[in-house]
């Protein structure tokens, strides 16, 4: 997509390691492309991959903002990749470094995925009702307030990007951390009507200090959030429920 | 050799492979899903709008059934489709929105009383029923006589995509990540697996089963600039083809669609045309009402990309550094409505247009965005050449769009063919046994092992980067929204050498372990065949219907074309697909062929169309006391599984 007007010349600077290559090093390396009009850093890496660096691991899906593929730490702050414009910096400069706190598949790229399926078994991130289990699909579904609908919509917008496990201070300092993803998918389930866990069933997932006592309320979680999520909110409403059921 | 066996084995992980792995899962069946990316990152979740299903709770709605659903389709279909299926589909697709439901989808919600809503560019008033508060609401889409559309705002691919996939979870379906199923394994003429490749570990392993499903969507990225995701790559389709026995159908029925954004392709729902949003030109005149008096904005996708063409080439384009747009104005919705319905479509314009659509009109020009092809199927959805090989959702060609889908029948279209196909290949599994000889699995292993050794040691090889623009070139300017003979017999030539090149592919990174570089050696060949099948379709098929839009034959020609192209890849060394015809049945269709109601549509009729016009006159008035079931039973008879029989329950019809 390059227009030969002459953008500026990028540099980006990336990571680079293959851990299933034998002696192979973490390391550093710098890559040119020229700047176009609208140019994201999709279209940069694909570039470098096509034309520069063959091996070069990163991972896109969607590259529309959706699927939660390509998080990754863009000049310091974990972002999707593919929805971040190149004109975005006002230097020419641009340093691309995996998600941390996930395994390292190579370079951009890490396994997210056996993350996420781990915390949605941990969570259960699905209904629980005997009743809805026997549900007669011919009959009319189950009535449901219009805006607990759209409330529950709103908390389930999460793309599981991993930007916000990236960004926690907690997460970084203990594994069993379950983060600010899995927190807000607790939130989600706990408003959804549908679902008849109590709170005393959530706090055998969450209260403890691998759960809602282990946030440390720097908010890394909702200052990264590609979705703008309120996490903080849902944490600090989950703590207050939690220690509601502690007494009780 | 490494080998994983199982019952059911289903390539792709996106809602259509998801369902199917739930059905044949609860049916007590060993099954695994293969996807080469965590499964709710698939392409499903991409879809904004929403699923069509015919519950008719809200006030625009009311009305609407199956029959409704089912005539809107073939219409849409421009009498393409196989009508069993489309009946099957629109029957089931009620009960999976309600399936959906109880697994955890947060549809939006009738809300009593009045609303301000946009229609034909005015705000009119419209009041929901009392008694339909809390039932599943719906929106106005193109083509469908019904607001029957259901959605949660703007993001009901995600929704869905989520709850399915946490469904699976729940039911301890494993879900191998990062595989690619590079060939299928098959011996006189039934399918056993996959040999499949670790994308992490290079590793080549055989998925032995039963009954393998290939779910793995479409094929839009063999055009440069699609609405697709960048893995929509048509692979599974092309290892189906790659059998020299599986064919795909219809593979030059592609859909583009009217609003993706200008240059990057990205969607924008057609949820803002439903919700009231305009098309304008580059004088900001709304143009729509001259093509199309009737329906404007929300004519079928197929008709309005035709008519934006049009009038881009009358001149009244918007000129940009990437070729000529229209607008798509939303900004009359208001603020609050966007930012509650359509905020996917508002983050988009924000991130890659830098324009806040609340305000400001939206480049959009129409783009690659469906494959209506795919592996042919029966309605059970079992290949109708390879047995034990079945295929549900985008990469099938079970055939209920025909030449062209209607908004919001795609997710509608995964879920319900998991559900049904998936009893199908439960009962396929129950009947039949693993009796594949290993040496035959072996045989399959070493020819993907060799093929792999070749490419790596090839020196100086094809670079498949430079295969896959070439071909991505050719399909957009010669196979794109109106084509002649001339471009494409200009398309066939140039992807058959490009073919031949694609046979001396190489990498210049030389690892066997995960390797981009690897992975594009191996699938553009494959893409290079897939572009050929559709290229040649759209040669032969000398008339125009639906998304096929053939200039120098403009009638749909009922007489000479209601069949199904077949597409087959006889031999590996072969360097073209050789083609075959299905004769699609008009003496056993519901709805024989007919108008679909937009201008300028010519058609040569088919010959034994007025007979089954008259015979389907008869059929009802010989039946004066039978309900609608019983007619639609015998107008055309149709199966689905046991379970999915019962009628569907609306709110003040209750099961009529």
């Amino acid at each position: 997509m390059s227009t030969g007007n002459g953008g500026r010349a990028l540099k980006f600077h990336i990571f680079k390691y293959d851990p299933h290559k034998e002696g192979d090093k973490p390391r550093m390396q710098t890559f040119e492309v020229e700047e176009a009009p609208g140019m994201t850093i999709f279209i940069a890496l694909n570039q470098i991959r096509q034309n520069q660096d063959p091996a070069l691991q990163f991972d896109f899906v969607c590259r529309a903002g959706i699927c939660g593929s390509c998080g990754m730490v863009i000049n310091g702050r974990p972002d999707l990749a593919c929805r971040t414009l190149t004109s975005k910096f006002k230097k020419p400069e641009i340093t691309l470094l995996p998600l941390p706190a996930f395994d390292l598949i190579g370079d951009l790229s890490v396994n997210t995925g056996k993350f996420n399926r781990e915390v949605s078994e941990r969570v259960q991130t699905w209904i629980h009702n005997e009743e809805a289990e026997k549900t007669d699909v011919t009959r009319l579904e189950e009535r449901m307030d219009p805006d607990l609908a759209d409330e529950i919509y709103e908390l389930d917008r999460c793309i599981e990007c991993g930007c916000c496990i990236s960004a926690c201070a907690t997460k970084r300092m203990r594994d069993d951390f379950l983060g600010a993803m899995g927190m807000m998918k607790v939130a989600r389930f706990h408003l959804d009507s549908r679902d008849k866990r109590t709170d005393e069933d959530w706090y055998h997932v969450i209260g403890n200090d691998t759960g809602v006592f282990g946030c440390m309320s720097l908010m890394g979680c909702e200052d990264h959030c590609p979705k703008n999520l309120p996490h903080q909110a849902q944490i600090a409403f989950l703590r207050r429920r939690m220690v509601g059921a502690a007494k009780d | 050799m490494k080998v994983v066996y199982t019952d059911s084995l289903v390539i792709g992980g996106g809602l259509a492979g998801l369902r199917t792995a739930i059905a044949t899962q609860s049916r007590g069946l060993d099954t695994i899903i293969l996807s080469l990316i965590p499964a709710k990152r698939s392409h499903s979740a991409a879809a904004q709008g929403g699923m069509q299903a015919s519950l008719a709770a809200a006030v625009k709605s009311e009305g609407d059934n199956e029959d409704v659903h089912f005539a809107d389709t073939v219409k849409g279909s421009d009498w393409g489709c196989d009508q069993q299926v489309a009946r099957m589909f629109a029957n089931t697709a009620p009960k999976a929105i309600r399936e959906l439901t109880s697994w955890g989808v947060p549809w939006s919600r009738v809300r009593k009383g009045d609303h301000d809503v946009v229609i034909n560019a005015e705000r009119v008033t419209i009041t929901e029923k009392d008694e339909a508060h809390g039932l599943i609401t719906a929106r106005d889409f193109g083509g469908t006589k019904k607001w029957r559309t259901c959605y949660t705002a703007d993001g009901t691919g995600h929704t869905m995509l989520y709850a399915m996939d946490n469904r699976a979870i729940q039911k301890n379906i494993p879900v191998h990540e990062r595989k690619e199923a590079v060939a299928l394994i098959h011996h006189d003429g039934v399918c056993y697996g996959a040999i499949v490749r670790d994308l992490i570990t290079g590793e080549l392993v055989a998925y032995v089963a039963r009954a393998t499903t290939i779910s793995t969507g479409g094929y839009g990225r063999l055009y440069a600039i699609s609405t697709n995701s960048v893995i929509s790559e048509g692979i599974g389709a092309a290892i189906a083809l790659e059998t020299g026995v599986a064919p795909l159908g219809n593979m030059e029925a592609v859909q583009f669609h009217p609003t993706a954004i200008v240059p990057v392709g990205i969607l924008t729902t057609e949820g803002c045309r439903g919700d009231g949003g305009l098309l304008r030109d580059v004088d900001g005149y709304r143009f729509m009402p001259d093509y199309e008096p009737d329906k404007k904005e929300l004519a079928s996708r197929d008709v309005v990309s035709r008519r934006m063409t049009e009038h881009i080439r009358k001149g009244k384009g918007v000129p940009s550094p990437y070729g000529d747009h229209l607008w798509l104005d939303i900004t009359l919705l208001g603020k609050v409505h966007i930012e509650k319905n359509l905020r996917e479509v508002k983050e988009i314009c924000e991130y890659f247009l830098g324009i806040d659509p609340v305000e400001e009109y939206i480049p959009v020009r129409p783009t690659q965005h469906y494959s209506m092809g795919g592996i042919r199927t029966k309605p059970t959805g079992e290949s109708t050449h390879l047995r034990g090989l079945f295929a549900t959702g985008e990469a099938a060609c079970w055939d209920m769009h025909g030449f062209n889908r209607l908004g919001g029948n795609s997710v509608a279209e995964t879920v319900v063919a998991g559900m049904i196909v998936g009893e199908y290949i439960a009962d396929y599994c129950e009947s039949n046994t693993i009796d594949i000889p290993t040496a035959v699995v072996k045989e399959f292993m070493r020819r993907e092992e060799d093929a792999i050794t070749e490419i790596i040691g090839r020196t100086n090889g094809e670079n498949p980067y430079e295969l896959k623009e070439a071909m991505q070139k050719i399909m957009m300017d010669k196979v794109g929204i109106f084509r002649t003979g001339k471009d494409l017999q200009e398309a066939v030539d140039e992807l058959r050498v490009l073919q031949q090149r694609s046979r001396n592919v190489g990498v210049r990174n030389k690892v066997r372990h995960s390797n981009p570089d690897l992975v594009e050696a191996i699938r553009v060949p494959k893409m290079i065949k897939l572009a050929l099948t559709v290229a040649c379709g759209a040669l032969a098929r000398t008339e125009s219907r639906g998304a096929h839009a053939r200039e120098d034959f403009t009638e749909r020609n009922d007489r000479d074309w209601l069949k199904r192209t077949l597409a087959f890849w006889k031999n590996a060394s072969d360097d073209m697909p050789v083609l075959d015809y299905e004769q699609l049945d008009v003496m056993k269709m519901e709805m024989p062929p007919g108008s679909r109601g937009y201008g300028n549509a010519e058609t040569i009729p088919h010959p034994d169309t007025e007979k089954r016009v008259k015979e389907v006159e008869e059929i009802i008035a010989s039946k004066p006391n039978a309900d609608r079931f019983e007619i639609q039973q015998a107008l055309m008879p149709i199966e689905v599984p046991e379970k999915y029989k019962g009628k569907n329950e609306r709110i003040g019809v209750g099961f009529e």
